[in-house]
């Protein structure tokens, strides 16, 4: 009898198992049986697309959502959302959510012992346009203890979601800094067993995007997976 | 640069700071909209505890089985989002809730047919990856031949049907088991 394709949706290592047991939440939350392997039917081909009028030009400007500025070390963030084969994706949503400079998110849960910024959410959107191209302005997020382990800190990072052509291209990260100290103890960030992968998280210094007497530049790029990508077979 | 898909990261526990602006639990109607449905449930982990800090993201066909294209989205954007597509956070108590028009079985460019239903995503603090599931009406004729369904092993079918709360009902109940006894069946798409 011949067996059926095996499918080879991920490159091996390039993202993360559901179940890592140095990240506590996974143990009781990742699904133990065999995920069933979906060839992508139009339902998943498909996706909800959004238009200029989901986002306002204001929402990519984090440091301009109150009537002061927020404290902290102002960025730019930019970059270019492509699909798996080197292309463009335009009019990608983008939401970003992220910690004020003093490591405290703006939000109920979270009981950081540092102060809020009255002037900082920590949320932005923004549409690629038809070069892929996003960008934010913000401020660089500090880091911040939580509970995984004894003196467990989370590494500098903005949260990112973006809604590419298709439900295929969904995807949730994280961007991180250059040269974050925390990085290397992170459970999070060393989820991935690829190390090209892990990196290409981290954002690099970007000189051209740093804005004179003003704010820093990091430069942040997405790939996400296409629609229509067809999957490899093995064999 | 490398053109390998970005790997993906946990939503974390303060996704409501970046997602709010899009939380849909009314779901915006379709041209063709179908019948209205009601569904609810809750998301429970391995150890049966209701999982309050998860958000689902729904995406389906209307009546017809028809996508919506972004053109003809363009028109309805007032509301932010799509026709079809809603996104919901649990409560406290893990539970969900949300209304939508009942999609129409879904024709596939191979000419073979999807029985109606909603295509989920689940993100939560603990998930390095979102899982992909479905949501299916218990008691479609097209159920026993849809060829995703039929993927599944027969005895894990059941996971993915809403059962109506009495025969001819538009309230539809549907739980999410990351583990144990009755998981969910999630897939790799």
């Amino acid at each position: 009898m011949a067996e059926p394709p095996v499918f080879e949706r991920i490159k091996a290592g390039t993202q993360p198992e559901y179940l890592h047991t140095a990240y506590r939440s996974s143990e009781k939350r990742a699904p133990t049986q065999p995920l069933i392997l979906l060839p992508p039917t139009l339902s998943e081909r498909t996706g909800p697309m959004f238009g200029q009028s989901a986002v306002l030009p204001t929402d990519s400007d984090l440091t301009a959502q109150h009537p002061g500025a927020p404290l902290g070390e102002r960025i730019v963030v930019t970059g270019r959302v492509l699909a798996e084969g080197g292309k463009p994706v335009r009019g990608a949503l983008i939401e970003v959510w992220q910690a004020n400079a003093a490591g405290r998110y703006q939000h109920k849960n979270d009981r950081h012992n540092a102060p809020l910024d009255p002037n900082f959410t920590g949320c932005g959107r923004a549409l690629t346009d038809s070069d892929g191209r996003y960008k934010f302005l913000s401020i660089k997020p500090g880091a911040y203890p939580w509970g995984n382990h004894h003196n467990a800190w989370r590494p500098a990072h903005i949260h990112f979601s973006i809604f590419g052509d298709g439900l295929l291209s969904r995807l949730v990260t994280q961007m991180y800094f250059p040269g974050d100290p925390l990085l290397p103890f992170d459970p999070i960030y060393n989820c991935i067993s690829d190390e090209q992968a892990k990196q290409r998280l981290i954002s690099s210094f970007d000189w051209e995007n740093t804005s004179p007497l003003y704010a820093l530049g990091f430069k942040f790029d997405i790939v996400l997976r296409g629609r229509e990508a067809t999957p490899m077979e093995n064999r | 640069m490398s053109h390998v898909p970005t790997a993906s990261q946990t939503v974390g526990p303060f996704f409501s700071i970046g997602f709010s602006g899009m939380c849909r639990a009314e779901l915006a109607p379709h041209a063709a909209a179908g019948a209205g449905v009601t569904v609810r449930g809750r998301v429970l982990d391995g150890e049966g505890n209701p999982v309050p800090d998860a958000v689902l993201e729904i995406w389906h066909a209307d009546r017809e089985g028809k996508y919506d294209s972004r053109t003809a989205n363009e028109t309805r954007m007032a509301e932010g989002a799509p026709p079809g597509f809603g996104r919901i956070a649990t409560n406290d108590q893990g539970e969900f809730r949300f209304t939508t028009s009942k999609p129409g079985a879904v024709r596939e460019p191979d000419g073979r047919v999807q029985a109606p239903h909603l295509a989920v995503v689940l993100f939560m603090r603990g998930l390095l990856r979102h899982l992909v599931t479905r949501i299916y009406f218990s008691g479609e004729s097209a159920n026993p031949s849809d060829p995703v369904l039929n993927l599944i092993p027969p005895e894990r079918r059941g996971t993915l049907l809403a059962a109506a709360s009495s025969e001819d009902s538009d309230q539809f109940s549907w739980e999410i088991r990351l583990q144990g006894e009755r998981e969910t069946v999630f897939f790799e798409a």
